[in-house]
């Protein structure tokens, strides 16, 4: 079991490190990577069954979906402004 | 196994702003902040744990539960933490809309 | 600011905010310990008033009062981030969805059953792990899965927009109503005043269950109002990889 809580913390931290790097406008794939990875943690280990289920919709779907739609937004009205 | 709990929170929190800090779009900021902000969520799920404690759901588990109050204390937070992100996405795409660029170290002028 | 010299005040701030946070967990109590002082507290106010989900009675019940904060810095935000959403032309029409048959079966096969398990999460909050936050994201969510059914034409006629802002503000008002209500029998704002029920039926637990469907419709219909914002903006994919 405690191996279990500390694999699961190692793995929160690397999806959360993993999640900073890309410098650029293509942050979604770490975005949803990052986000299922700090899901997983909770679900599985600290017994918190409501958190786990809050943290699974928005983590996984709403927030990452906001962000997607974002970055195609900017782009369009960044490059509308610039011509 | 003290000091890795706690330190993942204080890791995810220094990660999250070191992205803030070498962002280089306003969307790639608000996401590293989101990962700094889930710090709170282990470090406060961290401290309600309880070695072979259950669920907090009461008759659910014959022995004693993990600590409830923290629990919903990040519950709260995980909510609040997605519309405050929306809300930072709109002002990004508000900058985009103006300045025709979301990186910070071009947004430099005061414009009326 | 120049780049470097914003990293390294990024450095010094971190390296100091690391030395301070290590201080700290050396001093805090041992991780998985038993040392848990609001513990014994919560669960015995939380069997008084027949809530088994012990989160939900925390969250409903005995911080009702700080989950009405909550619920208006949600709405706030909510409110603000549809108005920077409002300007601006819309996205050019989009091209009808390819999607795939597959897709749109599975998609009709799901919605119903996901819109049932939002109910469900939404309904049995104060039994179960789940209450209006979780529910009402699920709900919130579920909606937009005809999208993949029928495209963006389908999804603005099952989901006029109008009806979620509004459902934002009732959610809101009925919490603040079971509150007053609370109040004007004398019990104090948001005090549990309601019978208590058999542990484990619906309707038990007293006002947890009323103040979880408030929850619920607000968080819903800010996540469909917040996600019809973002979606009007742009089509997801569409230039994203430039």
């Amino acid at each position: 079991m405690t191996v279990l809580v500390a694999a699961a913390l190692v793995v929160v931290a690397a999806g959360g490190t993993a999640v900073g790097p890309p410098g650029g406008p293509a942050a979604p794939a770490g975005t949803l990577g990052g986000a299922g990875l700090l899901v997983t943690r909770r679900c599985a280990v600290l017994e918190a069954p409501d958190v786990g289920l809050a943290q699974l919709a928005v983590g996984t779907v709403v927030v990452p979906l906001m962000v997607m739609l974002t970055v195609g937004a900017n782009a369009r009205a960044a490059r509308k402004r610039r011509r | 196994m003290t000091v890795l709990a706690y330190g993942v929170a204080g890791w995810l929190l220094l990660v999250g702003v070191f992205g803030v800090a070498r962002s280089r779009a306003l969307v790639h900021a608000v996401v590293c902040l989101s990962v700094a902000q889930s710090g709170s969520y282990v470090l406060l799920v961290a401290v309600g744990y309880q070695r072979g404690a259950g669920p907090p759901l009461a008759g659910s588990f014959a022995g004693p539960l993990v600590d409830p109050v923290v629990q919903a204390l990040t519950l709260t937070d995980v909510v609040v933490s997605a519309t405050v992100t929306a809300l930072l996405l709109a002002l990004s795409l508000q900058i985009a809309r103006r300045h025709g660029t979301t990186d910070p170290d071009d947004l430099t002028g005061l414009k009326g | 600011m120049s780049r470097r010299l914003r990293l390294w005040l990024f450095a010094v701030g971190a390296a100091g905010v690391a030395v301070l946070f290590l201080a700290a967990v050396l001093r805090m109590p041992e991780f998985g310990g038993v040392v848990h002082p609001l513990r014994a507290a919560v669960l015995d106010a939380a069997a008084a008033h027949r809530t088994p989900n012990v989160v939900s009675a925390v969250n409903y019940d005995q911080r009702a009062i700080d989950t009405f904060g909550e619920e208006t810095l949600l709405l706030t935000a909510v409110v603000g981030a549809a108005a920077l959403l409002r300007g601006g032309d819309d996205a050019p029409p989009p091209r009808p969805p390819r999607t795939m048959e597959a897709v749109r079966a599975v998609a009709y096969l799901v919605l119903p059953v996901t819109l049932l398990l939002g109910l469900a999460t939404v309904v049995h909050g104060a039994l179960t792990p789940g209450g209006g936050f979780q529910g009402g994201i699920v709900l919130g969510t579920a909606v937009h899965l005809v999208y993949l059914v029928g495209g963006r034409a389908a999804l603005d006629r099952v989901r006029p927009v109008t009806v979620y802002v509004a459902g934002e503000a009732v959610g809101t008002a009925a919490f603040a109503a079971t509150g007053l209500a609370a109040a004007a029998t004398g019990a104090g704002f948001l005090a549990n005043v309601l019978p208590f029920g058999t542990a484990g039926s619906v309707l038990s637990a007293g006002t947890v269950p009323l103040l979880s469907a408030a929850v619920g419709i607000e968080v819903a219909s800010g996540v469909v109002v917040l996600l019809a914002g973002f979606l009007r903006q742009g089509t997801a994919g569409d230039e994203a990889a430039g």
